[in-house]
């Protein structure tokens, strides 16, 4: 057992850590204020490698392995959620997708642009009225003699109304349930794609997150992904390494409004000294920071068994599960330990509170990571 | 054109420096090591010059404990070519004349063209290897520069540097001695790639005994680091602030003899 991360590990961790705090701390606020889509970043995130971490090089991809990518993750969430979410809904979901069960000419096709940041990558699974319950899907593909016809709407889709390659998920046949879906490439453009509304949302406002509507799309054969009604399945590979993204992105948050509270509670003072001084406030900090390092470490390994290419559906899982919930309790007694500035927009422990809230929905609620996790301990599956 | 860049490895800017149990030195003890943000300068300058020219070589030099490697990785990984190791823990404590001793002997080995590095580290703040280095050579030396121009034909750089009011221009042959100061360049950050190809390139090590310097104990001896007394507590004036005004300024002109 070996705890030290290699000499690359530490650099790209040094090196997006150098970055998210030159580049994307200073403009966090702004961009979140404004509900602004931060291009300016994205596009730098692009020339560094960001979006397309952990690709092979053949792809246009740096070929990172899965420690170094949760190492990425977490440092570009200590500054920012939002910016956070984007890599990891590009690299783990979109990226991810096409990489597992595209072909060679699909990977060709679409990887390269993906991996230098000239195209954005989303992903959708869920609709308006299906989540959790992805039997419940209402996007069709019909097959005909020219390929499929595609017809539904997806929802709240990370850089839906940003991305230029989609991978989305719709019911080949009908009778199979989950069992019967298929995924696609699509690009924007295509007669009959478009995004739809956005969504107001309680935070991450710096992230594009729209509905996807599919009108009569004509889709040929080349553009299915992976096995005809296999796309669940693939799915739920795909979702095992995104949750390690997402969990990372809460490991992030967490660090960045204990950081902010360390600092708080150095420099403000009360009844004469600073209030870091006070125990009330040195247990609240030690067990965040204790808790913080708990979901950091499921993390890391979730991330190194995947590395070792083991499955991770329970390690992922656990992972996401708990430093979702993790992340909201260190954001929520971050606030706490600021008083009554924490409650307010100038510190940014209330953004980091508002956007770790999503990762105990998005890419499987927690509900969804316990059902999971006791179906793996119980063998139900 | 063959570009040496000599860099230190120092605790990262937001260290709480502490002394140590040898009062000669600080404690080490979770320190995050950094490249020097002027020697960043340095190599980002020397990087420049290689993509400019189209052509060239830009090698990375550094002495110290075995950590030092990581130093010089991130050099490797922002795209210099390849990196000179002296690994010798009793570098981390010697001082300025002996450093420049050994990294002279280095240069003289390399025969680079032209010699960057950052106008101070930003642990020590001497300020005095840069010059050191090129006295020793009995090379030109120019430092804290802002800016540099290599001729076409590689004979000589035009370089400035910011004085009060101005920016002086000078003209100097090469091979020489250039010292970085803020404002030379924006380093930039390594890519994933570059990270990822860092480890591929060569970092050449050298002991103490591969480069022929007779060290003969510093002639700059360190006696001890003292921690500073405490800042004074600030002091508030109270009162209606046209009278605190007047306060103020009676005790910045009386007192502190500030204005």
């Amino acid at each position: 057992m070996d705890f030290a991360l290699t000499e690359e590990q530490r650099l790209v961790r040094q090196t997006a850590r150098e970055f998210a705090e030159g580049e994307i701390a200073p403009v966090a606020a702004r961009f979140n204020e404004a509900g602004e889509f931060p291009w300016e970043i994205v596009r730098k995130l692009g020339e560094l490698g960001f979006l397309g971490a952990i690709f092979p090089p053949e792809y246009g991809g740096a070929g990172l392995d899965s420690v170094s990518y949760v190492l990425l993750v977490e440092e570009i969430a200590r500054a920012d959620g939002s910016i956070a979410l984007t890599v990891a809904a590009h690299n783990s979901l979109c990226s991810g997708h096409i990489y597992l069960a595209g072909t060679e000419a699909q990977r060709q096709k679409y990887l390269p642009r993906l991996a230098r940041g000239e195209a954005l990558g989303a992903w959708g699974i869920t609709e308006p009225g299906s989540g959790s319950d992805a039997s419940a899907m209402k996007t069709t593909a019909v097959e005909d003699d020219a390929g499929f016809i595609l017809n539904g709407t997806k929802a709240f889709i990370t850089n839906g109304s940003v991305a230029e390659i989609a991978v989305v998920m719709a019911v080949t046949d009908p009778a199979r349930a989950a069992k019967g879906i298929s995924a696609f490439v699509l690009e924007r453009g295509a007669p009959g794609f478009r995004p739809g509304g956005t969504y107001q949302k309680l935070g991450l406002h710096a992230s594009d997150t729209a509905e996807l509507i599919l009108d009569n799309v004509r889709v040929s054969r080349e553009q299915l992904l992976g096995q005809l009604h296999g796309g669940f399945v693939d799915t739920l590979k795909v979702l095992d390494g995104g949750r390690i993204s997402i969990a990372a992105m809460a490991v992030g948050l967490a660090q960045g409004a204990l950081d902010a509270s360390v600092t708080y509670a150095r420099e403000r003072h009360a009844f004469g000294q600073p209030i870091g001084h006070f125990q009330g406030i040195q247990g609240m900090l030690a067990e965040l920071a204790t808790e913080i390092e708990a979901a950091r470490l499921l993390t890391l390994r979730a991330a190194y068994l995947k590395d070792q290419g083991r499955g991770i559906r329970l390690e992922s899982s656990m992972a996401k599960l708990f430093a979702s919930e993790v992340g909201m309790k260190v954001t929520t007694k971050a606030i706490q330990i600021h008083g009554g500035y924490g409650y307010t927009r100038e510190f940014p422990v209330e953004r980091h509170f508002r956007d770790v809230k999503l990762c105990e929905i998005g890419e499987g609620t927690s509900e969804i990571q316990r059902l999971i996790i006791a179906r793996q301990i119980l063998q139900l599956t | 054109m063959k570009v040496l860049v000599l860099v230190k490895q120092v605790p990262d800017t937001a260290t709480q420096v502490k002394v140590g149990s040898d009062p000669r030195a600080i404690a080490t003890t979770g320190i995050t090591w950094i490249v020097s943000p002027y020697d960043e300068f340095a190599v980002e300058e020397a990087l420049r010059i290689r993509e400019k020219r189209g052509t060239g070589e830009v090698v990375a030099v550094s002495g110290g404990p075995e950590r030092v490697k990581e130093a010089l990785r991130s050099c490797l990984a922002m795209g210099a070519d390849r990196a000179v190791h002296v690994l010798d823990p009793a570098l981390e404590g010697a001082d300025t004349l002996t450093t420049a001793r050994v990294l002279a002997a280095v240069i003289q080995q390399e025969a680079p063209q032209l010699v960057l590095t950052g106008r101070q580290a930003i642990d020590d703040d001497t300020g005095a290897v840069g010059a050191q280095v090129a006295e020793l050579l009995g090379w030109p030396c120019l430092s804290w520069i802002m800016e540099e121009a290599i001729a076409e034909d590689g004979a000589t750089v035009r370089a400035g540097r910011q004085v009060e009011g101005a920016l002086e221009l000078f003209d100097l042959p090469l091979p020489c001695v250039l010292t970085a100061q803020k404002g030379l360049n924006e380093p930039r950050y390594p890519t994933l790639k570059g990270i990822m190809g860092a480890k591929k390139k060569e970092i050449k090590e050298l002991g103490p005994g591969d480069l022929g310097v007779n060290v003969d104990g510093p002639q700059l001896e360190l006696v001890r680091l003292e921690a500073l007394p405490p800042r004074p507590p600030g002091r508030i004036i109270p009162g209606e602030p046209k009278e605190a005004v007047r306060e103020l300024v009676r005790v910045l002109r009386e007192e502190a003899k500030a204005i």
